[in-house]
Order: structure tokens, then sequence, then C-alpha cells
């Protein structure tokens, strides 16, 4: 009788499992046949869910468990036990009873107990209860008129139509919820008891027991008709099957034991369980047969009640859970199927691979982009699968001569029948006779393979890019800085994984829609995600912006980066660091763009602008290739905004721009490499008259803030409009404080070196900014907590070197000194508490936006485009009529919109 | 420029007011052919493809920005404003479909006279909520007889125009079994008749301290303030329905962050709308760049249903139509037992299922079906 959630988890794998089955049969049968040709798999169209009834249980068991025993004295499981070998086997050696075949190929088979007497199956409880209570106790009708019961049903169907079989379930429960106050059967007119649940499987009949045998007879007397009304169909469930009077024991295989190292066995926690259901249940039994005190007996019932709903849920609120006897609790049906490491995320919506690897990355300016530097030894463990045939023989051979232990080599020969063979030293001879057009060599790792690199946490479609293979010398993954951005990789020690594509056809998906180049362009805001990091920056900032070389050192630069073609670089000697860069634009390229520096929205009116130049070279102008004016920075290369790129894009398509990519970002380093580049603490030194000036900024400030607090407690301070009077005087203070601190940085920017190497970082846009130099030069500033000066600590003061009541800036928090002079030790200490709010930040945002973003690809994750360019979910409910109104893909699109002013200006021009 | 007319079918709305606006007058027509040309074909590159999965793309664009932003609650937004909810909490709130949230807006923008700053402070104070206890100074408890007495703030009162008979009516109508009389600044409540427990007539007191008096109910503070050229009044606390029924308020513009009540008001299509406005909002603040199409598409699975639905397991995930994806999401004992009382049945029509099962999956490369006869 008797069902459980676990049957019908169960029940649908085995539907699944069947097909699948049936599958494997047709495969191994056409494998002999013509071998190695494309094998055909069944596919599941559906999978229907419903619960086991008794006489099923029995029908799809293969064995009857009679015995608690596991095994007899020679190790051997016994029969009628729960490790018997009609259920499958688990060791090597054996063979299944059921199905004749060996481990790993049986996939195990269900058996059976008989339940001495009937058991309420936890997991339904609360559907029994609406039953019985709902139900007349005598003739078994739902109490619901028969005029009604029309009107119900036609009611539900429509809520089902309409809203979903969610929908649906919350209407059951309106209906039901209304009957539970009913006293009188409308039918055969019996008084109705109250009935409650003592949680959690006892049923009460005004304050007498109900057993599970009495609550099954009275399951068994409503009418399939009725079923409807509680929301069952009595085609996949009768309400007595509920109550379970069979219990099908699961395969040895799902719960296999374990050999330690001493050779004891160590069983499953489902064989414990399930053990101690045998046990109890053969106790019933004899009691039963010997006629023993009914008060025995119910005890002997309540135990066995115990242990099978422990067996199905060990974590219900009012049993203490079932344990080892080490005292840990038991992980039984339900704990292995819930969160993220049960089942059903962690095995079945998740899955493991082979043909993977995983290890340090680190930095090499040298690859391509879209290569990753793969160390030799990794490269001679993952293979790739080439099938001979009689034009490739020759080529296939010469790895299998070489071996597996010496590169390029190969593996593993896979016959036509799907043997794999190992290549050893001693196997090599004969495998390179054996091997004819058919098989398959399982050959090492080589340049230009495709695989697939990824950096966890994979939050967006580019942290798992294509690259192509280059085989390197060393222990680490190498990867080219500027992909970093997209995986959001750095090289403290991040850890990367690199799969194989081992077929055809995912090789050609990896390539034609994965590969570093494809994903130039974001999907979040359709601008380039791959830029000029750091250095690169850096050094094209520098070439561009000041830099004059002798032809040589052009040439020089040049050829580092891997250009031979010198047709470009003008005739002459000495050669500005625009013409060097120009050599690597195409001919036909114009572009019109603005540097970092610039401040304007247009030149006209721009105070920059002096003559027909501005002054600080910020408008790029490119023409005909050539770059006429304009410093290449961050804006023009970096990630993100890098426009000129975008444009690059556009016009010559991904290939080339991550080629040029490439080399600009090569010729930054190189540059680099040339001038010398680096950071130093005289970076931060300032004349006397700016210290002086500083001081003067500061003390002021303070000063300043001082007349607020005096203005304060003289209470002639004026409150902004719905705040408090001591609010104001934060807000002004803060007001004031800010201030001060931006001053300083003008001071500091002002007279600082503009050749120091800090100041160029800052403005190429390549690390740091003006602010960051001015904390170490001049003044940190105020430190804030949650959009106020530091108020935490002591009574009425934050330190206890301060005076009670201190409202002066440095007693809550602000840092008048810079990093380079050294900090007073509150200052410090205000810092470190800065410094701590925003580590705890970051470690309570992380599993918040996880969650969120879960929830977000979970809900949406079946929405796609169809064929009528409608946006649809799996049910083809339309969501969009049109993908975002326009249907314009953002990756494919500028920043979101088709640039409709560039097509004008291109076509009119 | 009617040649643009012809284009209306092949461009988007947004493309053809966007031409029109941007080509040059005087431009010949064999001109403007070209461009519209040009245009239609630039388009037909960036339209998406089909089996292109949108939902992912877009949860990816916002789940991946999530982690970057503050969680700080608070934020500033210059001297004179409110504290608002910014940040991830934000977005979680609006993305929850909570119907309470940590801090409920109002902007309400106002007619003519007034929003030109005609009264706007007495107007503001009218708008906010007023109770009991923050007109009174102390409320007394008699035992003996029975009688509370609640000391007034006789200034507070005439600054929001209270009267004592206005008081009185205001609390008698609320509460029943006592009789009012008013003194010179004081109020007091006599119980009619029967004795009442200590503890009851304690309990009253308590409950007579958070008595509205008037003023719109949930608007907890008011701050009138100067836009751009006008004069509106920006609230903590939000009744959507209650002022717009004021007669100086402007019915168009005023709005509410709290994206229930303009469902309840003007319906989902405003509620979508104010989702995608409000979540926009909290993303361009923080300094980050995501696609209005990504807002768009969660706002509008929100709103899909008619009503809106949270992205929880009580929400959107509850009505998929597969068994399988809803038990991979949370509680999966809770959908699979249901299922299994219904007979349901799972077609395997979305990701999650036929990646458990090991099959392809109907979107993108995996979409297209090849029909072919196979040799028995």
């Amino acid at each position: 009788m008797a069902e459980e959630k676990k049957e019908t988890k169960e029940a649908e794998k085995e539907e699944a499992v069947e097909e699948k089955e049936a599958g494997k049969k047709e495969k191994a049968e056409e494998e002999r046949i013509e071998a190695g040709e494309q094998k055909i798999y069944k596919q599941v169209k559906s999978i229907v869910f419903s619960v086991f009834s008794p006489k099923m249980i029995k029908k799809m068991a293969s064995a009857k468990i009679v015995t608690p025993e596991l095994y007899d004295k020679e190790g051997y499981p016994v029969d009628g036990g729960l490790m018997d070998i009609r259920l499958g086997v688990i060791d090597p050696g054996l063979k299944c009873k059921t199905c004749g075949s060996k481990l790993k190929e049986c996939i195990g088979h269900f058996g059976y107990i008989e339940l001495a007497r009937p058991i309420i199956h936890i997991n339904f409880v609360s559907i029994i209860s609406n039953l019985i209570r709902c139900t007349c106790r005598e003739c078994g009708r739902i109490l619901i008129p028969k005029d009604k019961i029309k009107k119900c049903n036609l009611e539900l169907d429509r809520v089902e139509k309409e809203r979903g079989i969610e929908e649906r379930r919350d209407k059951v429960k309106d209906i039901i919820s209304n009957l539970k106050t009913i006293n009188k059967c409308p039918y055969c007119k019996a008084r109705q008891q109250k009935i409650t649940l003592d949680k959690p499987t006892t049923f009460f009949e005004n304050e007498k027991r109900l057993s599970p045998i009495e609550v099954r007879s009275r399951l068994e007397r409503i009418p399939d008709e009725d079923c409807f009304l509680f929301g069952l169909n009595p085609e996949h469930v009768r309400p007595e099957w509920l109550v379970l009077t069979i219990l099908p024991i699961p395969p040895v295989t799902i719960r296999p034991s374990i050999t330690l190292e001493s050779g004891e066995r160590s069983e499953d926690d489902l064989t414990h369980k399930l053990g101690d259901i045998v046990r109890i249940n053969q106790r019933l039994f004899e009691n039963i047969n010997a006629g023993a005190p009914e008060i025995i007996i119910e005890d002997l019932w309540d135990l066995l009640q115990y242990h099978i709903t422990t067996f199905f849920d060990n974590n219900i609120a009012q049993l203490p859970p079932a344990r080892h006897r080490s005292g840990q609790p038991l992980k039984t049906i339900t704990e292995r199927i819930k969160s993220k490491e049960g089942r059903i995320r962690h095995n079945l919506a998740g899955k493991r691979t082979n043909f993977s690897a995983r290890t340090v990355i680190s930095p090499d300016p040298m690859l391509d982009l879209n290569e990753v530097g793969v160390p030799k030894v990794i490269a001679m463990k993952l293979t790739i699968p080439e099938r001979v045939n009689e034009w490739n023989i020759n080529y296939l051979k010469k790895f299998v001569e070489k071996g597996s232990t010496k590169y390029p080599g190969a593996n593993y020969i896979i016959r036509p029948d799907g043997k794999k063979k190992k290549i050893t030293e001693e196997t090599k001879e004969a495998s390179l006779e054996e091997i004819q057009p058919g098989y398959i060599v399982e050959r090492h790792l080589m340049d230009g393979d495709l695989a697939l690199f990824n950096r966890q946490p994979s939050l967006h479609r580019m942290s798992m890019m294509c690259h192509r293979v280059r085989v390197l010398p060393a222990l680490t993954l190498r990867l080219n800085p500027a992909v970093c951005h997209p995986y959001n990789a750095d090289f403290d020690g991040d850890e990367m994984n690199l799969h194989i594509p081992q077929t055809e056809e995912s090789r050609a998906e990896a390539e034609i829609l994965m590969e570093v180049q494809t994903q130039l362009i974001s999907p979040r805001y359709g601008l380039s995600v791959i830029g000029c990091v750091q250095d690169a920056i850096s050094g094209n900032y520098l070439l561009t912006k000041e830099l004059n070389l002798t032809r040589n050192e052009a040439v020089d630069l040049l050829a580092a980066i891997g250009i031979d073609d010198f047709s470009k670089l003008p005739r002459k000697e000495n050669i500005s660091g625009k013409e060097v860069i120009s050599v690597l634009i195409p001919e036909d390229f114009n572009f019109t763009g603005r540097a970092r520096s610039c401040i304007a929205d247009s030149c006209k009116g721009c105070e920059n602008w002096v003559g027909d130049k501005c002054k600080n070279d910020s408008r790029v102008i490119i023409k005909e290739g050539k770059l006429i004016s304009g410093i290449m920075d961050r804006a023009l290369l970096g990630e993100g905004s890098g426009l000129l790129l975008r444009n690059i894009h556009k016009k010559y398509g991904k290939k080339f721009t991550i080629d040029i990519l490439g080399k600009l970002f090569r010729l930054g380093i190189e540059v680099l490499l040339k001038v010398g580049f680096t950071t130093a603490i005289s970076d931060t030194d300032l004349p006397e008259e700016a210290k002086a000036e500083i001081k003067e900024t500061l003390n002021k400030a303070e000063k300043e803030v001082d007349e607020l607090i005096n203005l304060y407690y003289n209470n002639k301070l004026e409150a902004f409009p719905g705040k408090t009077l001591r609010e104001t005087l934060e807000l002004k203070i803060l007001e004031v404080l800010n201030k001060a601190r931006n001053t300083t940085g003008a001071l500091v920017a002002q007279h600082s070196d503009l050749k120091s190497h800090t100041k160029i970082m800052a403005d190429s846009g390549a690390r740091g900014n003006l602010l960051n130099l001015a904390q170490m030069a001049a003044c940190v500033g105020q430190q804030a907590m949650r959009g106020k000066r530091i108020e935490k600590g002591y009574r009425e003061r934050t330190l206890s070197s301060f005076k009670k009541g201190d409202l002066s800036p440095e007693a809550h928090g602000f840092i008048r000194n810079g990093f380079k002079s050294g900090l007073e030790p509150w200052e410090f200490f205000f810092g470190s508490m800065t410094g701590r709010d925003s580590l705890m930040d970051t470690a309570l945002r992380t599993p918040k936006s996880g969650y969120l973003y879960r929830r977000l690809a979970n809900a949406m994750q079946d929405l796609k485009v169809e064929y009528d360019n409608t946006v649809r979910d799996a049910s083809k409910r339309i969501i969009q009529f049109s993908y975002g109104e326009d249907g314009v893909d953002v990756s494919k699109s500028e920043n979101g919109i088709i640039n409709v002013k560039r097509i004008i200006k291109s076509t009119l021009s | 420029m009617n040649m643009i007319d012809q284009y209306e079918d092949k461009l988007p709305k947004s493309i053809i007011a966007k031409l029109r606006e941007n080509i040059p007058k005087g431009t010949s027509d064999s001109k403007i052919k070209q461009i519209l040309e040009n245009t239609v074909k630039e388009y037909n590159e960036a339209r998406v493809e089909a089996g292109e999965c949108v939902g992912v793309i877009s949860a990816e664009s916002i789940g991946e920005p999530g982690t970057q932003m503050t969680l700080n609650t608070f934020h500033f937004a210059g001297v004179a404003e409110m504290n608002v909810t910014m940040g991830l909490p934000r977005i979680i709130e609006i993305l929850d479909g909570r119907e309470n949230l940590q801090t409920p807006m109002m902007e309400i923008y106002l007619k003519k006279p007034y929003s030109e700053g005609k009264n706007i402070r007495d107007l503001a104070l009218s708008i906010k909520e007023t109770t009991l206890k923050e007109i009174a100074f102390e409320f007394l408890l008699n035992m003996a007889q029975g009688v509370i007495e609640i000391k007034l703030n006789s200034e507070k009162m005439k600054e929001l125009g209270i009267t004592d008979v206005f008081l009185s009516k205001a609390i008698s109508s609320q509460i029943k079994g006592y009789s009012t009389r008013t003194t010179k600044d004081s109020l007091i409540l006599m119980s009619k008749g029967k004795e009442e427990s200590l503890n009851e007539i304690y309990r009253n007191k308590e409950k007579i301290k958070d008595m509205y008096i008037k003023g719109v109910k949930g608007i907890s503070q008011v701050l009138p303030v100067k836009r751009l050229d006008e004069y509106i009044i920006i609230t903590a606390g939000s009744n959507l329905v209650e002022i717009l029924q004021l007669p100086e308020v402007d019915k168009e513009r005023t709005i509410t962050n709290n994206i229930f009540e303009i469902a309840n008001v003007l319906g989902v299509e405003a509620a979508r709308q104010a989702i995608i406005n409000e979540v926009f909002k909290v993303i361009e603040s923080q300094g980050l760049n995501v696609d209005m199409r990504h807002i768009m598409l969660v706002a509008d699975i929100i709103c899909s249903s008619g009503l809106v639905k949270g992205i929880t397991r009580y929400g959107v995930v509850s009505e998929k139509s597969s068994v399988l994806a809803r038990a991979s999401f949370e509680t999966p004992i809770k959908h699979i037992i249901n299922a299994a009382l219904v007979g349901e049945v799972d077609y395997l029509n979305s990701v999650v299922e036929n990646v458990m099962l090991n099959q392809p999956i109907p979107a993108g490369t995996g979409l297209p079906n090849l029909v072919t006869k196979v040799k028995k």
C-alpha cells in the first residue's frame, strides 16, 4: 500500500532509467554491428509523478526482505537480508541475481517488506488529516452536498486552466478549510466527531486514539469522485495508499557499504535505519502471532512508526532524530535529497566532469588574448580523441609511438567496440600494430587545441571562455592580463579551471560561441569588457603624451610586439610616440574621441582650448589611420569605456580587434620597459610652501568646525527642515571637513611633480586616483561609518583619550595626517574601524547577492527568444512581445543602442 | 521626411524617432533613403537570435553587479534629503516583492499656486500623520477613578491647527466607553460606568498614545523641498490612495516608491514601470552600467501574471509548470510530494529538467531539431 516520497522520486527515476536502459541496450546492439557509428539515444519526453500502490511495490520488487541480518559468517550477503544480491551488487566479483550483471552495470532493484501493522507516512500526514476530517466517518463521502460538488469541480478546473496548478492547490485548501466545521454528513446524516492531529503522526477522535488501521479503513471508503476535490487524482493516488502496509526497500546500490582500512564494513545510514525497521517489524509479527498483550503490541507499533518516520525524514520537529552510536544524526532520505549538498542540487542540476584541470594562474602578456598557457604536465594528462582514418593514420601513429611518457604522445587507444587500452612502454608496440581506421587515439593536448577556461564564481557568461592551448614549461596556467577583467582574476594565488571539449560538436560550439573574441562586448552594457589594463595603459599614455624616439628605438619597440612591417613608420630620424602607435592602426580608420583629461562637452568655449589645440591634448583625432592629436588613456583603451576599441570592433570585426588589442597591450608594456616605471615615496613629496598651505587649510577648517560647535552650544544654529539641531550640526561639520579634504587634494594635485609615476598612473587611469595621492601626501580625511562621523565607543566619547562630549573633528574620526607622515594612535584606530566596517560589508554582501543571483537565475532560466521574436517562458507564455521592446541584442549594440548619429554621419560624409 | 514613414514596419519606434530627430533638414531624399537602408542593415545585424537565453543573460547582468554594490543601507543625497534604502538591500526589496518597505517614501508634486511655494509648510504639515503622543506632554493615569489625563502641548496644537473640540471628537470616535472632557491644556478621559481593571485601563492608555488625530495615515515625516524651480513635498512613509485624493496634489507626477501601492492604485502596467524606474535608480546611483532591457525583462516576469509577484519560492518560481524545475530551486520534497498526489506530468520543457536527465536543453543550439528516419 503505501507510498513514499522517496518512492515517488524513485518512480520518476525509474521511468527515466527504464528509458535510458532501453537506449543503452540499443546502443550496445548497434556497436557490435556497425562499429563506432553514431549512436542513437532515446529521449525522455515526460515524467509522471505518482504514488506507488502496494500492488505496484510488490510487482516491481525483486525480493522480500525478512531478516535484519546482513551477511553470513563468510561475509556473503544473506538471502532475504537487506544486502540481498537480488537487490543489486556492490561487491566486485558478485553477480546480481536479478539481472545477472556485474558491479557498476547493475543499477539495483527494489525489494519490499510487509509491515505487520499499517504505518502512516510522515510526508502525507497533512493530506491524510484533511481527508479524514472532511469526509464522513460513516459513509466516507466528502462533506459537501451533492449539488455543490459539481460546482466546486468546475471552479477548480477553471482555476487550473487560468492560473496553473499551484493556484488550484490554493483553491483546494480554501474549499477544504470550510468543511472542517460541518458536523453532519449531508448524505447519511451521521454526526461527525472532532478529529485532531497530535504531531507528528497520531490522530485522535474526541480524545480517543485512531489507529492507522482505522485511518486506513476510512480512507478506503472515500469514493474516487470525491478525491478530486481534495486535489488527488485517484488514477495515481488512492487515499488509502497514503498509509503504508508495504514498505519498498531501496536497492543496495543507493546505500553502498564502505570497507574500512581495517577490513571492517561500515554500512550506510539507510541500511542501519532499514535494519531497525526490519527488526522491529519482525518482533511485532512475532508478538502478534504469540497473542501478546495489547500494550506491548502498541508500544512496538509506535516504535515501528518512529523508525519508518525517521527513515523518511530525520528532522521532524517533535521527534528526536535517530542517531549513530557516536551521536551524529543519521542522514536519511529527505536529507539526501534536500539542500545544496542534496541529490537534486549537487548531483542532478550540477555534475562532475572529466578532462579538466585546475591550478594557479599567472600572467603572460606575450600570449595572445585568446590563448591559454598550459603546463606540459597537464598537457600530457589531458587528451583529445582523434578517430583514425586512412589519411591521418600515419600522423596519429606518431603519437602512439611516443607513448604516454613523452610529449606529444598519446595515453589511450579505443577500439571500435569501445574498449579502452592504455598505452604504456610495454604495450606501445602492440598498440602501434593494432591501430587501424575506426580506432580512436587519445592524444596529448597540443598547441592550437580548444579549451574552456573558467574562474569561479561564474557570475556571467564571460566567466567561461574558449581559449587556444599553448603548451608551455612550468606549472601554472598562463593567461594574458587583458582578459583578467572578464574573469575578475588576479594573480595573488587565484586558481582557474580548464576543460577540454571531447567531441566535434562541442568544439564547434566552443569555437563559434565561446572564444574570447566573440565575448568582447558585454551583454550587460554593450561595451567592451576586455581592454588594456594597468601598465599597458600607463605605457600607451606615456608613449602618446611625451615620448620622442629615434628611428632605431621605434623599430625596436615595434619589433618587440611582433610587427615586422615598418612601411607605415615615417621616414625620418626622430619619431614621436603618436607616430609609433599609428603604425598599429589600419589606414582607413577615422575616429574622434576624448581622453580622460577632457573637462567639457565640446571644445567650443572650453577653457583648455587655446588656439586650435587642447592644452591637455585630450582631443583624440585619428585620421586615415594616423593619430593626429590626443593622448591614449583609459577612456580609449580601457575596458568598459574603451570607445576606440568599440569602433574598431564595429568596423574591422572581432578577430582584428583582439589582434590590435594584444599589440597595443604589449606596446604599452614594452614602452615601460624602455622608459622604466615604478612608484616611489618621493612621488608624494611636496614643496615646503605646499605643506604650509595644506596645514593652513586644515587649521582653518578645524576652526570653522569649532565655530559651528559654539553656535550649536549657544543654540544659534539654524536647523535644516526635518532635522534636529544635532543632526544639522553633524551635516555641517561633515560638509566643512569634506571641503577641506578636497581643497588639500587640489593643492596636492597642483604641487605634485607632473612627471612622477604615481601621478602618471592616476592621470592615465591605470591605477589609483588623485585622492589616493592626496591621502598619502597630505591628509587622509574624515572616516565615515554609515554615512556619519564615528560615534561609537565609550559613553559620550569615541576613545578614552578624549573629553566627554567632545565634538571636535579629531575626536570623531578626522585624520588630518597623511599616510606618509604617519598617523596618530587615535587616527590609526579610527582608520582601522572603517577598514573593518568595509570588510564586514563585503563579507555580508557576498552571500546576499549570491542568493539574489540564484533566485533570479532560477526564475528566468527558461526565458528565451522564440522564432517569432517573442520572449516566452517554458510553458510558452508570452513575457515580452519583442525582446527589450525593440528586439536588439545588447551584446551586438553600442552601449545598448543602435548608434543612429554615427550612421547618419558616415552616410552623409 | 515621409520617406521615414515607409520604414515604420522595418524599424522599431525608438529608432525611427531618433532618426527623425537627427537627420539634418534639407537632406536629399536619396541620402535619407541611404541612411535608412544602412540603419535597417545595422538593426538587422543587431537583432537577437531565436533561441537566445535572454532570461539567463538578464539574471547575470543584474546578479553580477550585485556583488559590487554596497550594502550600506543609508545614503545621503545631499544635505536636505531623506534617508532612503539604497544599494543591494533595496534591489532585494524590490525583487522580493515585499509589501512593507524599509523606507517608504513619496514625492508629492503640487498644482500651480502651491508648487510656487504658497502655504507649502502648512500644506506639508497637514499631510503628516499626527498621533496623540506628538501633541501631548504626558499621559497620567488615575487608577482610583479610572481616569486618563492627557497634558496637551498647546503650542504644538496651534502649529498643527488642532482645536480642543476637534481633538476630543477625534478621540471619542475612536475609543469606546470613555467620555471626554477638556480643561485648560489637558484632556480628560473618564471611563463610563463599570469599573475597569487596572490592566485594561493601562492598555487603553498605551493605545491612546498612538491614536490617529489628523493628516494622512502612514506619512511619518514631511519635507518641503525646492526641486528645479518648483516646490515639492518629500515624505517618509507612503499612502498613495489618500494623497492622490487631495485637491492640491498634481496627480500625474506624484509618485511613491512602494510598488504594491502603485499596483493597487494605478494597475500592473504602472507597477512594471515603477519597478524598472526603481531598480534603474539604484543601479545608476551605484555607478554601474546595466542595460535597460535586462531590468525590463525582470520587471516583466514579475508582473506577467497580472499581479506583482516576487522572485521567491512563493512568487515567480512557484508558477513554473515543471515539477523538477520547482524542486531544484527550494523545498524539493514539498514539490515532489504535491506532484505525486495530483499525478502531475513534467513535460521537460525547460532547462534544469533536461540538465538533470543529461539531455540537450531546448534553448540556444539545443533548440533546432532534425527530423529524420532511422533505419531499423
